[in-house]
């Protein structure tokens, strides 16, 4: 039995040291990973900024966010007027290939119809790029659920039924840019034609060029998005999502929707990889292409990781940690952990799912050994890992003024990483990123043992 | 290579980029863009709403409340009502630093929030709001509580006011609430006044006890960002000058409720706190000027006005020697970076001060700083306070609360007589001064106002600066420009910048991020040939 402790922070009176950020931030970061989006933030216009300012001392990216900037009078009378012009003038200035609306608080608080204006909107201008709307009111979910419905929310808009075509539609979820890249190499080396949603692995971490480009290259291209219904099926990332915008796929187009979690570990790799190979002999069935075998630098690297695990062992075994991020992130890493033979004791998210102990027992937690604080913030975490006492904490910046206060060492991941530069390259996913995480975690561990040994180890 | 193509005068600048935008919306910009003359300076148009969709570096007014001006009030807590995000945002990302220990509560690690869900924006979230102040008076016992509201707040119509009143009783300390829901006024300055008339209304004169000291101050407007108040406490220190109260870089709240009992309040940033100075005179009669303690001689300009003021010989003296002491220790580095930096070029486009500030700065490695404005600044910020009389209200601007002040029944002191203010007047020196911006840039400079990330790129593309200050925003657009980017907003995670110290730091800082030829390696050797 996991037990879910404390009480959850949107149920106390205040949320001291938040665990999670706002509905349209997830947002604009799934519409980045669109080819040509520019992101239209309908309400006040401090959302943009905050949001942008943000994620870009996340990414350390250029990160562009337009606002309607609403002032008395739209948040009294409504913001038709700033919402056309906001169009009018982006597209002017940028020539966008789409634009990607959603909301403030504030628009979805005087119940603004922004469905019903968007209609008007691009009826008087047929010529406008295509414009997709979602309703992010962050008093009915944080960035997480900002991110998935905006996945769907895409879809819904842009994807078409029809002969089935061979490639696999991937909904990775809110992963790092070098995340994105990986699983984009990975599905190819199974010849699997890919379409990826969102892909902000070029947006988000782009090369510096010789001349800008105001809207970096990189992303899905909408086009492509349309043919999400017609694929051989969808793989969706991520343990915790109940439906998650791929059964929209399965519903509406009878696309079959193949749900994993996280590859992180060996076995949720491995498992990751049986899917892709699956869809692989589903799409070149009929033709005339031999049945996919697993590429030998994938086994190498799995084979190179087991070893790791071996000559590891000694050092993480038995160490107790706690996992913070984002829900699937957070159950990703503790199952990893898991098959490291360290102790996950607390798994803990800012994110309300219901389901991530449910999730981790699938993954084969030993029930009872852990406690899960979903809803949680940085307050009620920080004092549950002083009880517990756990060797380690895997989690995002946020998570260091309790690794400080407590003089536990902290692993970084996730999102925000603001302390330390290439969040958008830390790679969580695959053999791979697994190998770089339990490297990074075996050597926490030692740091921390050299430096708070009197002896002062040095070899070890 | 081919010939360099001519570089466009700045007037054929402005009307090339207002050509991309549709008719309307270029005759709005057109109107912020200004090609400067010293002399005249022209009528800029500022503090005006952004058009939808143009993309701003401004925030909103809760960013300015509780962002800019109260958040950095280290021993209070400081508790934002609404949904989760605005808390969130507004959690250290300014870089603004509190000294600790002794005893001394440091509170702003701390981020709270009540988190509204969605029955809360239905049945109203008052009681969350107070529970939430019983919870954090339990948790950390601060000195004070501030409320803060966003967005919905107003709109829902809880009373954020009334709420204070009732945990004022309650638990016993000081709580008080601000209305700075984000979409009031067109910026963060809409914010900036209503936390300084909140300051003033409910923190300003709480605590009589005297301030037993020959030369004691406030600084109006200065935040602590990377430590800047920390290098001004130790040049105050060293003069003998008292510092009361910062407003509000590393500052308590007893330091703010004294603060009436100062005898002098010196201003920073006059577009964030221009509205205490004034009201702190109206009611308490203490004199203010303006000061600059961004770059080594405007340091040394500050600390001799302010030793004038109290004309003490003594003072004087001490002052003379800390500045030839401290400017001993800048010139030498000052020299060296100018040899590699003078003739540069930087353009500056940040806050309602800095952009002006930072300028000195760079004038004292022989740099020129050839574009400027501000993001939220007024018009009296580019053109001086002399134009204050001509500024126009907008809608925007009457619905943020103007205090109207009259001179406290017991404690209105002057610390000048009417005829001692004149006489100084009469020797040249300035009360209640500021010229503004574009009176201290050159002639042909371009001053943009409020200016747009598109305008901004278009600015760099043409005159490619030596570099180029900003904020997180821009930092990363502006840097794959292949121009390096000085944060002026939270300093790059670098600073202090400020006094002499901080001078020293921001010359070798320019001479490190201008000499610096990772540029040269963006275009891969295979590439050049073709070139």
């Amino acid at each position: 039995m996991s037990l879910p402790i404390a009480v959850p922070s949107s149920k106390r009176p205040a949320a001291t040291n938040s665990c999670r950020v706002c509905a349209p931030l997830g947002s604009v970061l799934a519409f980045r990973g669109l080819r040509g989006c520019m992101p239209l933030i309908h309400g006040s216009q401090g959302c943009a900024t905050y949001i942008r300012r943000y994620l870009i001392s996340h990414f350390r990216e250029p990160m562009d966010v337009a606002s309607t900037s609403f002032d008395e009078s739209a948040t009294i009378f409504g913001g038709q007027s700033n919402l056309a012009a906001a169009i009018k003038n982006l597209v002017r200035q940028y020539s966008p290939e789409v634009i990607g609306v959603c909301t403030t608080c504030l628009a979805e608080t005087i119940g603004e119809d922004t469905v019903g204006i968007l209609r008007e909107i691009t009826t008087a201008d047929p010529d406008l790029p295509p414009i997709i709307h979602v309703a992010t009111p962050s008093f009915k979910g944080c960035q997480y659920r900002g991110f998935h419905d905006t996945v769907e929310a895409i879809l819904r808009a842009t994807a078409r039924g029809g002969e089935r075509l061979p490639h696999v539609n991937l909904l990775p979820g809110p992963v790092s840019p070098a995340d994105l890249r990986h699983l984009r190499e990975i599905v190819a080396a199974f010849d699997l034609p890919l379409l990826m949603l969102p892909d902000y692995s070029e947006t988000l971490d782009g090369p510096s060029l010789a001349s800008y480009a105001p809207i970096p290259e990189g992303g899905t291209p909408l086009a492509e998005v349309a043919d999400a219904g017609r694929a051989t099926g969808t793989l969706q990332l991520g343990a915790t999502l109940a439906d998650g915008p791929g059964a929209y796929l399965e519903r509406e187009h009878g696309v079959p929707l193949v749900k994993a979690s996280l590859p992180i570990g060996v076995r949720a790799t491995d498992a990751v990889l049986e899917s892709l190979a699956a869809f692989a002999m589903e799409s070149a069935a009929g033709t005339s292409a031999s049945a996919p075998i697993t590429p030998a630098w994938l086994s190498a690297e799995r084979g190179r990781l087991v070893d790791a695990y071996v000559d590891g062992h000694k050092y993480v075994s038995g160490k107790r940690v706690a996992v913070v991020g984002d829900p699937d992130l957070a159950v990703g890493v503790a199952g990893f952990c898991a098959e490291i033979g360290l102790v996950p004791v607390l798994v803990a998210s800012g994110a309300l799912t219901h389901r991530m102990a449910t999730a981790l027992d699938l993954l084969g937690l030993a029930p009872g050994s852990f406690e899960v604080m979903e809803d949680a913030d940085y307050d009620s975490i920080g004092r549950r890992v002083a009880e517990l006492k756990p060797d380690l904490i895997l989690g995002p910046s946020k998570a260091y003024p309790t690794s400080r206060a407590l003089g536990i060492p902290l692993v970084r991941i996730g999102f925000p990483v603001h302390d330390r530069i290439g969040a958008g390259r830390i790679l969580h996913l695959g053999y791979r990123g697994t190998q770089r995480l339990f490297d990074e975690v075996a050597n926490a561990l030692l740091d921390h043992q050299q430096d708070s040994s009197e002896m002062g180890y040095a070899y070890q | 290579m081919s010939e360099r193509e001519p570089i466009p005068s700045p007037e054929a600048f402005r009307d090339e980029v207002v050509k991309s935008y549709s008719g309307k919306v270029a005759k709005k910009r057109a109107k912020h863009i200004l090609v400067n003359d010293p002399e005249v300076p022209a009528e800029i148009e500022a503090n005006v709403r952004t058009i939808p969709g143009i993309i701003s570096q401004r925030g909103c007014c809760y960013a300015g409340c509780k962002g800019v001006v109260m958040g950095p009030i280290k021993d209070m807590v400081h508790i934002v009502h609404g949904p989760i995000g605005c808390s969130y945002y507004a959690w250290l990302s300014r870089r603004n630093q509190a000294a600790t220990g002794d005893g001394i509560a440091n509170f702003i690690h701390y981020a709270f929030s009540t988190d509204m869900q969605e029955e809360d924006i239905v049945f109203g979230g008052e009681k969350k709001l107070a529970q939430a102040c019983r919870e954090a008076y339990a948790l950390l016992k601060p000195t004070a509580i501030g409320l803060y509201s966003t967005c919905p707040v107003g709109l829902i119509g809880d009373d954020v006011h009334a709420v204070a009143r009732q945990m004022k009783e309650e638990l016993g300390i000081n709580v008080f609430g601000f209305s700075c829901e984000g979409y009031k006024g067109v910026s963060q300055s809409a914010g900036h006044h209503i936390a300084n008339n909140g300051l003033f209304k409910n923190v300003v004169g709480e605590n009589d006890t005297p301030v037993d000291h020959p030369f004691s101050i406030n600084l109006l407007g200065e935040y602590n960002i990377g430590g800047d108040a920390f290098e001004i406490e130790r040049i105050l220190d060293l003069c003998g000058i008292h510092l009361v109260a910062t407003f509000s870089g590393n500052v308590k709240y007893d330091d703010i409720a004294q603060s009436h009992n100062a005898k002098l309040n010196v201003v920073m940033c006059h577009r964030s706190i221009n509205y205490m100075a004034e009201m702190m005179e109206s009611k308490f009669g203490i004199p203010w000027f303006k000061v600059n303690f961004i770059g080594a001689d405007s340091t040394a300009k500050s600390l001799r006005k302010i030793a004038e003021y109290f004309g003490n010989e003594d003072l004087t003296a001490r002052v003379e020697e800390v500045i030839a002491d401290e400017l001993a220790k800048v010139v030498s580095v000052r020299a060296d970076v100018a040899s590699r930096l003078s003739g540069k070029t930087a353009m500056l486009f940040v806050g309602g001060s800095r952009a002006h500030h930072y300028q000195d700065l760079f004038s004292e490695v022989g740099m020129t700083s050839v574009a400027a404005g501000y993001e939220f600044a007024h018009r009296d910020d580019y053109e001086g306070r002399r134009v204050l009389p001509s500024i126009k209200v907008d809608a925007d601007t009457r619905n943020i609360e103007e205090l109207h002040i009259t001179a406290d029944d017991t404690r209105y002191a002057p610390r000048r007589t009417p005829e001692e203010i004149a006489a100084a007047e009469k020797r040249g020196f300035n009360w209640r001064d500021y010229d503004g911006m574009m009176s201290q840039m050159k002639k042909g400079t371009l001053v943009i106002d409020d200016i747009s990330h598109f305008e901004m790129e278009k600015l760099i593309a043409t005159y490619k600066p030596d570099i180029f200050c900003s904020g997180i925003k821009d930092k990363y657009v502006v840097e794959k420009m292949g121009v390096p980017c000085k944060q002026l907003h939270s300093y790059d995670y670098g600073g202090p910048y400020a006094g002499f110290i901080g001078a020293t730091n921001f010359y070798q800082e320019i001479d490190r991020m201008i000499g610096k030829r990772i540029s040269k390696l963006i275009t891969p050797p295979w590439k050049k040939q073709s070139a």
